[in-house]
């Protein structure tokens, strides 16, 4: 039989500070499990993540598929009866998660996008000419029309270090 | 009323124009005053953004708050995850004087601008419901079709509702009542309130698992008897619509935005809906 694994209090300490704040009020009754559209579908079960998170078991966590799975639909924040802000803490958890490499190449992908344009869609041509069409500008009146403007928002990605997490994917 | 700042963010303005011009006629015929957000971005979006660096998150979306501090206007969105992260993030800076500290530190390095905590954020929904009131959409419906409309809310419209607090989140009912001024009828269905499975960066990363759970709502929809769907949200849009495309004729139920539906109701030519770049015919 496997050894019992000690808890982290560290990283739960990061946890916290994070943003998962309530996470140790859980008391592991299940309602977030019960109430998970996506654990509907796959073996993603919100009650294990929590626990992992309270006893701070990082290696279960962080490389985990599931950490994923979460649509942020907060169904589990909502009826939650210890009030446990669980997509704060899931927010963490990832957070954390990606600055160890976990990063999937499609949202690294998405990532690279916003921090380069300033937008995570591009604006292709049929954009353009269906929007006009419609009586609308052309290029919208964002970042897409306005360079000094999408400067100012690469210059935010560079100051969090936000342009470096989405080229190395956080290795 | 006052005047708002319609912020567009990504998806409507590039993938779903109509959406657009579907709101800004309806917002004038409702006599909601509407300005652009000049050089405004992403809000941004709160699944991949705020999961990969909240600093960064936040950051973005303090700038978009500040453009409209500096222009003297509330924030209009007609777009859940657009709502949630100005709302959840100017939640967090009004409560968190440490956090407003550090991003305002990074916000006045790059732009100049500093968010100051003077913007309302309004879901359009709760607008036209508060502001506007069921009645006059009512009044202005004339060209409502009767359909059964399976109303989607999304997630980030209502919840988490102890910020929120527009409406019950379990229960709720102002999303429906302005369906049903517009003359159409909500239908009750299984599960109602459930996420459409875009959310949360899960698309993007696992569009199968986004699948089933669409896939599950869209059966539900179905045994009610629903003539269309009808949405508060582009991604909720694009999740629907393109996920009755990849699920290759299981379900042909047209998907429409609230602004598309009153646009209707209010008489704007179809074409002025955009709807061909629906992939899910919409056959009205």
């Amino acid at each position: 039989m496997p050894e019992a694994k000690e808890p982290n209090p560290e990283f739960t300490r990061k946890v916290i500070e994070g943003g998962g704040k309530t996470v140790n009020l859980c008391f592991q009754c299940g309602t977030c499990t019960g109430s998970c559209p996506s654990g509907r579908q796959t073996a993603f079960r919100v009650r294990k993540l929590v626990r992992r998170a309270q006893l701070g078991f990082e290696e279960d966590v962080l490389p985990s598929d599931d950490l994923w799975l979460c649509t942020t639909c907060f169904t589990c924040y909502e009826r939650c009866p210890r009030g446990v802000e669980i997509v704060d803490v899931i927010m963490a958890l990832r957070n954390m998660a990606v600055r160890k490499g976990h990063m999937a190449e499609p949202h690294r992908k998405v990532a690279e996008l916003i921090s380069k344009t300033g937008h995570l869609v591009t604006l292709r041509d049929e954009d353009k000419a269906l929007r006009s069409k419609l009586g609308l500008q052309g290029t919208p009146p964002t970042v897409f029309s306005d360079p000094k403007a999408q400067e100012e928002v690469k210059k935010i990605a560079v100051l969090c270090g936000f342009d470096k997490l989405v080229q190395t994917g956080g290795k | 009323m006052a005047k708002y700042g319609f912020f567009l963010g990504c998806i409507m303005p590039l993938r779903y124009p109509g959406i657009e011009s579907s709101s800004r006629e309806v917002f004038n015929s409702l006599g909601v005053e509407i300005v652009d957000m000049q050089g405004a971005s992403c809000c941004p979006a709160p699944g991949v953004m705020r999961s990969f660096d909240q600093t960064y998150w936040m950051s973005v979306a303090a700038r978009n708050l500040a453009i409209a501090e500096k222009m003297g206007v509330d924030i209009v969105t007609i777009c859940n995850g657009c709502f949630d992260t100005l709302f959840e993030v100017a939640h967090k800076l009004n409560h968190d004087p440490e956090m407003r500290k550090k991003v305002n530190k990074i916000l006045k390095d790059a732009t100049g601008m500093e968010y100051n905590g003077t913007v309302n954020v309004r879901h359009f929904v709760e607008l036209l419901y508060r502001d506007v009131g069921v009645e006059a959409i009512r009044a202005k419906a004339k060209g409502g079709r009767n359909m059964k409309a399976a109303v989607h809310y999304g997630c980030h419209f209502l919840k988490p509702s102890n910020i929120k607090k527009i409406d019950d989140a379990e229960r709720p009912h102002v999303f429906d009542d302005i369906v049903e001024a517009a003359g159409l009828t909500s239908v009750a269905y299984k599960d109602k309130g459930m996420c459409c499975g875009a959310g949360g960066g899960v698309r993007a990363r696992t569009p199968d698992v986004a699948l089933k759970m669409t896939k599950e709502n869209l059966t539900n929809m179905k045994n009610a008897g629903a003539d269309v769907i009808v949405d508060c949200c582009p991604f909720c849009h694009l999740q629907y619509d393109a996920g009755q495309a990849a699920l290759k004729g299981e379900f042909a139920i047209p998907v429409l935005h609230l602004m598309q539906v009153l646009g209707l109701a209010f008489g704007l030519p179809k074409e002025k809906l955009g709807l061909e770049v629906h992939q899910t015919k919409v056959n009205l």
